[in-house]
């Protein structure tokens, strides 16, 4: 692997060849580099709130909120919208890319538009599953299952925020600089950034909606 | 953020102006540096008062009404939490990782200047919230730097209110300001990198400072989860943590949350943290005994394989801080075997250090002082983690002096050591004058001494049992009269040590005043910092062209050589191969 070879360079021997190497920065290098770290340290606050949620789940309080008949996701089909919401946030972006790398301008703008209308849909249609749950009595408090629901759907609409802050960014500078040809790089990485979080998403969305005997094993796989 | 502007072009890099483009909202990383500088080493200051204080009381207890044992748990956690977070994490990586990582590998500035900027700014906002908790009622959080709960949130612990809240809001703040920065670092290290510059051709201080920060983007994270959950019990009234319980006669409304389960994420990222801290100052280390020994480093290789090895290992031994929680024995026994392997990468470095001064031509300069001294103290408090780590040693030893002597030996003066190390090495880099020699050397024989004289008794208390986090010692059987009268010379060693940082800081302010300049590479360094064309470098670093890099930075006394060093950036012809 290249990293043991870069490992076992001898830098001491001075080899006049070797010297072609990375001329600084290509900004569009540097930008993928800091996205990679940027997914790797979201996926390392998600996996640390996965891994509490397991362990609090062997407490005898813990009551997952699917399963029985009474609990309000053994009927999933609101948060089956919600994912549809954010999936087609994610294939507007993977649109709105495409029109950026061909140069059509109209399918990138629609493309983004759209991107931008079904995550703050998404945004809202999380908040009325806030809503819903409470007018159902599931509050906060009331259990830790709850409380992680809230928190980890918080956590998680956070982070889309965040991202909308950025393409938000990138479209006023394309708009401001006049250059669509800049714009697929940078939305670019966006869309991956969307991609990544509807994987997180799905990710949440089977844990909190698993039963109680699911989440049992899958504690139980990680020795708690 | 893509404000790049690292391209080859300084024109493309709008100088700043006005003062306050140039000085306060600056993007240069020289200046960022210098504002987490400052801002570092004046917490760094409340935090050195508050052990004064400390000392005093436990030196000569019934002596100062106004410490009261709320008063001093709440000075024993802002004094570490300062120390660690805000002092050390900010000043190694804000501070000299802002300064050294583009000069050292030949960018211009960081990938991302204006996100650096943000960086500074958010954690100066971290640190005057954690500062306000001093001023609102209740004071600041009594809970220790481990903020353990439950008692962390409960009445009966001092700042049980505003306080944890506040120091809780202050770390999330922080962890932000060190994720922004941190991303500048990684990424300007792996992409900016000036022609010629391998991975293996940069200085340890970059291996270092690059290895530290990916620590911290992947550690920080486990802090501010449980920061989130914590913030979350006390105020909403979640019970993540909190188990049930009656406090003060009532049940309080927590259902069956887990104490323990915070003690996992706190250490996950707590032992990290060490080597946050840790790694940074190798690097540096290594670098300044290189260049005043006029020898190549020994075993760069290994010290790099080593550096990497400690990173991914830290991440495996996080519960051996907590024997004393109780664990499957199995557990116990897992924890205490990556301990002990962990030191052998740690020994690896330390042999390296020495066999690099081993038959050197040893300069002993002020820098060099330090780092010798940093030797000896890293050495010593290494081998007392060698007794820790072991659950059967542990268990007697956990929660007494010995520990505190213990970390204050490897965490605590061995970092300050090279901290100090560093400035005096790089002081005339960054204001283009050198400190005073004699000042420096009373500095560093105050500060070496002294904190033998402070620590090293405290090993002994913790043998006799004498408990930390004690406002007083009470009346034990166990504990001997005379622990007081060696308590009372600690703290007179303790508050000769304090003083002298005064002179310290008399030297930098009359070097900055009317020191002698240092012209440029006062020390005969190799590496590039020191071969940029003004001295302090100037916004851009370069001049108009970036150096090319042709060797390692360690070429020291090679022989048929026309100087005892060659510059990294000086080509082959001129200067004969490396050896
Ligand atoms: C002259 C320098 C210093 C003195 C005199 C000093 C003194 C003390 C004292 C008296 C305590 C409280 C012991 C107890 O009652 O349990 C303490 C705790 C501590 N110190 Fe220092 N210290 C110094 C420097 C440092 C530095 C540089 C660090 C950086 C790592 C540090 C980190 C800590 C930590 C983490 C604690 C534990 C806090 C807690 O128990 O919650 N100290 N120190
Ligand atoms: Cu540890």
């Amino acid at each position: 692997m290249s990293v043991f070879r870069t490992l076992g360079e001898k830098p001491w021997l001075t080899p006049s060849g070797h010297d072609a190497v990375l001329t600084p920065v290509d900004p569009a290098a540097a930008s993928r580099t800091a996205l990679r770290f940027i997914m790797a340290i979201v996926g390392v606050l998600f996996f640390l709130f996965i891994i509490t949620f397991l362990s609090r789940s062997q407490y005898p309080d813990f009551q997952a909120l699917a399963g029985q008949p009474w609990q309000p996701f053994t009927d999933a089909s609101r948060l089956w919208v919600n994912t549809g919401l954010l999936a087609l946030a994610s294939v507007a972006l993977q649109l709105g890319l495409l029109g950026a790398r061909r140069d059509r301008l109209n399918l990138a703008v629609a493309g983004i538009s759209a991107g931008v209308f079904f995550s703050i849909a998404f945004l809202v249609a999380q908040m009325e599953l806030w809503r819903y749950l409470q007018s159902l009595g599931y509050y906060m408090t009331g259990n830790p299952a709850n409380s992680y629901f809230y928190l980890l759907t918080a956590v998680h609409g956070l982070h889309v925020m965040g991202g909308l802050i950025v393409l938000a960014n990138v479209v006023f500078r394309v708009w401001y600089d006049d250059s669509v040809a800049t714009l697929s790089q940078p939305l670019g990485l966006c869309t991956q950034y969307w991609h990544f979080l509807f994987a997180v998403w799905l990710v949440l969305f089977a844990l909190l909606t698993s039963r109680a005997e699911t989440i049992n094993t899958l504690a139980a796989l990680c020795g708690f | 953020m893509q404000h790049t502007a690292i391209a080859d072009q300084p024109a493309e890099l709008h100088d700043p102006h006005s003062f306050v483009t140039r000085y306060i909202w600056s993007q240069d990383h020289k200046v960022i540096a210098i504002q987490y500088g400052i801002t570092a080493i004046f917490v760094g200051l409340v935090a050195l008062v508050l052990s004064g204080l400390m000392r005093l009381q436990l030196g000569f207890p019934d002596t100062f009404d106004f410490i009261d044992p709320s008063a001093y748990l709440q000075f024993v956690t802002m004094h570490g939490m300062i120390m660690v977070i805000y002092l050390l994490t900010a000043l190694l990586l804000g501070g000299f990782g802002n300064y050294l990582i583009p000069l050292m590998i030949g960018a211009r500035d960081m990938v991302f200047p204006y996100l650096n900027m943000l960086s500074f700014w958010t954690y100066l906002l971290s640190v005057i919230v954690l500062l306000a908790s001093f001023f609102v009622p209740g004071g600041p959080t009594g809970a220790g730097w481990t903020l353990y709960p439950p008692q962390a949130i409960l009445q009966g612990t001092p700042g049980y209110d505003w306080g944890i809240i506040l120091m809780l809001i202050s770390l999330a703040i922080f962890i932000v300001a060190f994720t922004m920065g941190g991303l500048n670092y990684v990424t300007t290290i792996l992409q900016a990198r000036t022609r010629g510059m391998t991975l293996m051709r940069m200085p340890l201080t970059i291996w270092g400072i690059f290895t530290a920060t990916v620590l911290g983007l992947l550690a920080f994270p486990a802090l501010l989860v449980s920061a989130i959950m914590m913030l979350l019990d006390k105020v909403i009234g979640t019970s993540f943590f909190m188990p049930a319980l009656v406090s003060l006669g009532e049940s309080m409304d927590y259902t069956g949350g887990s104490p323990i389960l915070f003690q996992h994420l706190f250490w996950f990222f707590g032992h990290p943290e060490v080597y946050i801290v840790a790694l940074p100052a190798f690097g540096m280390v290594s670098d300044v005994i290189a260049t005043h020994a006029r020898k190549n480093i020994f075993g760069y290789r290994m010290m790099v394989w080593a550096i990497v090895a400690i990173g991914g290992l830290s991440f495996f031994v996080w519960a051996h801080h907590m024997y004393v929680s109780g664990m499957h024995p199995a557990f116990g026994f897992f924890f205490a075997t990556t301990t002990l392997i962990i030191a052998v990468p740690t020994a690896i470095k330390v042999y390296n250090w020495v066999l690099t001064l081993w038959r050197g031509n040893i300069h002993l300069t002020v820098p060099m002082l330090f780092a010798i001294g940093f030797i000896f103290t890293f050495t010593h408090g290494g081998l007392t983690g060698l007794f820790l780590g072991n659950v059967t040693i542990d268990l007697p030893l956990s929660d007494t002096y010995f520990v505190v002597a213990h970390f204050h030996m490897v965490m605590g003066v061995s970092p300050i050591m090279v901290l100090f190390a560093a400035i005096y090495h790089w002081f005339p880099l960054i204001s283009g004058r050198k400190l005073h020699e004699g000042l420096g050397k009373a500095h560093f024989w105050f500060t070496f001494l002294g904190t033998y004289a402070v620590y090293l008794p405290m090993h002994y208390l913790g043998f006799l049992g004498v408990p930390r986090r004690y406002f007083a010692m009470g009346g034990s059987d166990f504990i001997p009269a005379s622990a007081e009268t060696l308590n009372a010379n600690i703290t007179i060693a303790a508050l000769i040590v304090g003083l002298s940082q005064l002179i310290f800081l008399y030297n930098v302010v009359r070097t900055l005043r009317r020191g002698e300049p240092a012209g440029h590479n006062p020390w005969g360094a190799t590496s590039l910092e020191w071969q940029t064309p003004d001295v302090p470098p100037k916004h851009g670093n370069w001049g108009p062209e970036l150096p090319s890099v042709h060797r390692w930075a360690y070429d020291f006394s090679v022989p048929g050589a026309e100087k005892d060093f060659i510059p990294q950036n000086q080509p082959e012809k001129a200067g004969g191969t490396g050896t």
